[in-house]
């Protein structure tokens, strides 16, 4: 029976992203340059990140960036200026991103669809202009050369080393929100996506799950924020502004939302173009641009969701 | 005897921008009956239901649930005081199969709802149950089945189960015959008998055949008022509903 035949292929696809994730990850830093990985690393947890919301709870946020770039900014000053311990420093950004991710979703639910994306922006606008007037900062300079530590004595100052750290906390986020997206709390996301009315009138307070949902998003982001500030050693106001926001909403819809991979392949092909295509200037806003529309206009489903689709029909 | 009414509205009404949907009804729901909701289109029937279970706020009116005001209750929480609705529109969740469309509604009871660090196989100890409402409406055989796959009247079914997975005390079915054909008609109005035992349902429904068969009570509404209420034999005779009804049934 074809339904039959699509659980069991779920299954293989969920253990086929995994090993394919795991098995780029591992060599990645002795195929490209441990930086360049470990930027397309914490892109492709900020996309996952997002994706939670936007591909299993139906919710488009257009201000992640706050949640990236203060997170980013709280990890580097707590590690340069006060020079807390890598642990307390990822800590303390996601502690700030969450109770951040919490604020925003308790004003932002109570609209819904485009409204609640332009409050989502609004918030995020509020927390980049904060960010600007700070003192602690650094203003346009942004904060410059954020010690990385050491982890169980290793010096992460080694990019090796940072890349493999990165990784390893890249895979537990990764395996967090795959948790989710399969857990009871995930079930009821699900059910709320496809048909809000209804899961009300099953008796879910919807909006508390809404919130939640925001809150490990935000979280998560802010993971990937703090990751970055120590993996580039620096955070930028470039880190808490509105492109970044769309940028992540960009990679998550051409890997794929709602796919368990698609985010990741997304940020992979965005961050490229970004590294490989910078020398021709700001035509790769341009061709970002353009991919994007192509993709809209062609590949609604993404890469990942168009390949999923394939194979699901073959099968 | 107001210990009998388990539902019960006073003088509600709602109006939408100066458009009166609802003028000032007063319905009164018998404990263990089938109340059957009619009128012609526009009535305020859909209306009426989504004021029942407070997808809409009343402009003004009251109304009771077991003699307990209700009025200013969040939807969920009637829900959860075992007043429960289904839709016009079929609702189920299309991508979840329908196992897991049952075991929505179980889940909540099971309080682990907002855990999502727990597995998926943590649910499974509802499936049994799940398992046994859908052989309740004959759906055992289709438990791995995408909802959104099964035919219009399965998914009719599967709501009905998914309903009764919560054990409701008073169940508001809005047209549950709606846009079926002759077969499945039938298979519902069954079902809707036997579910009814123990309990207490309000339905809307334009089968005048199905309300004859099912209800022990109808409410006439027109224009957003009452306009008749007794037993088919009573509310069909009255003059007003036929008059009503001219052009469209009767």
């Amino acid at each position: 029976m074809s339904h039959g035949a699509r659980r069991v292929w779920s299954g293989q696809a969920v253990f086929l992203a995994w090993a394919t994730v795991a098995a780029c990850g591992f060599v990645a830093p002795f195929v490209v340059y441990p930086v360049f990985a470990m930027n397309v690393l914490v892109m492709a947890l900020f996309a996952s990140a997002l994706n939670l919301l936007l591909g299993y709870s139906g919710l488009l946020s257009f201000g992640h960036a706050a949640f990236l770039g203060s997170a980013a900014y709280v990890t580097g000053w707590s590690a340069k200026a006060w020079g807390m311990p890598v642990l307390v420093s990822l800590a303390a950004g996601v502690a700030v991103a969450t109770l951040l991710g919490l604020v925003f979703g308790v004003l932002a639910l109570r609209r819904t669809g485009i409204y609640f994306a332009m409050i989502t922006l609004g918030l995020a606008q509020v927390v980049y202009f904060i960010v600007v007037q700070m003192p602690w900062t650094g203003g346009e300079d942004g904060l410059q050369g954020i010690p990385r530590g050491t982890f169980l004595g290793i010096d992460l100052g080694n990019s090796i080393a940072m890349y493999y750290f990165t990784y390893a906390v890249f895979l537990a986020a990764f395996w967090l929100i795959q948790r989710t997206i399969r857990s009871p709390f995930g079930q009821v996301l699900r059910a709320i996506k496809e048909n809000e009315p209804r899961a009300i009138s099953l008796g879910y307070d919807v909006q508390r799950y809404k919130l939640l949902a925001f809150v490990i998003s935000a979280g998560l982001a802010g993971l990937a924020g703090s990751l970055k500030a120590l993996a580039m050693q620096f955070a930028t106001l470039g880190d808490v502004a509105w492109q970044r926001s769309g940028e992540v909403v960009l990679m998550t819809l051409l890997g794929g939302m709602g796919t368990v991979l698609g985010p990741s392949v997304g940020a992979l092909l965005v961050v490229t173009m970004e590294n490989y295509l910078s020398s021709i200037g700001s035509w790769v806003t341009v061709i970002t641009g353009a991919v994007f529309v192509v993709v809209v206009m062609a590949f609604r489903r993404g890469i990942v969701g168009e390949v999923q689709a394939l194979l699901g029909r073959r099968s | 005897m107001p210990d009998d009414l388990i539902l019960e509205t006073r003088d509600v009404a709602k109006e939408f921008r100066g458009f009166v949907a609802v003028a000032g009804v007063s319905l009164r729901v018998k404990r263990g009956s089938i109340h059957g909701l009619i009128g012609p289109n526009g009535a305020g029937k859909t209306t009426m239901f989504n004021l029942l279970t407070r997808f809409l706020p009343v402009t003004r009116g009251t109304i009771l649930h077991r003699g307990e005001d209700v009025t200013a209750m969040a939807p969920a929480q009637v829900a959860r005081r075992g007043v429960v609705r289904s839709f016009q529109i079929s609702a189920v969740f299309g991508s979840l199969t329908a196992l897991e469309n049952v075991r929505i509604a179980l889940q909540r009871r099971l309080g682990t709802s907002f855990r999502f660090w727990a597995p998926e196989r943590s649910l499974r100890v509802l499936d049994d149950r799940a398992r046994a409402l859908l052989d309740d409406v004959d759906l055992g055989s289709l438990a791995d089945v995408p909802a959104g796959e099964l035919p219009y009247g399965r998914k009719r079914a599967l709501e009905l189960a998914t309903t009764l997975a919560l054990e409701p005390e008073v169940l508001l079915l809005d047209e549950p015959t709606a846009g079926m054909g002759h077969e499945d008609v039938g298979r519902v109005a069954d079902l809707i008998q036997r579910v009814a035992k123990g309990r207490t349902v309000l339905m809307v429904e334009h089968n005048l055949s199905v309300v004859a068969d099912l209800c022990d009570t109808i409410t006439v509404l027109a224009r957003g008022s009452v306009l008749a209420e007794g037993s088919y034999a009573q509310v069909s005779a009255d003059p007003a509903v036929r008059e009503a009804y001219i052009g469209s049934a009767a």
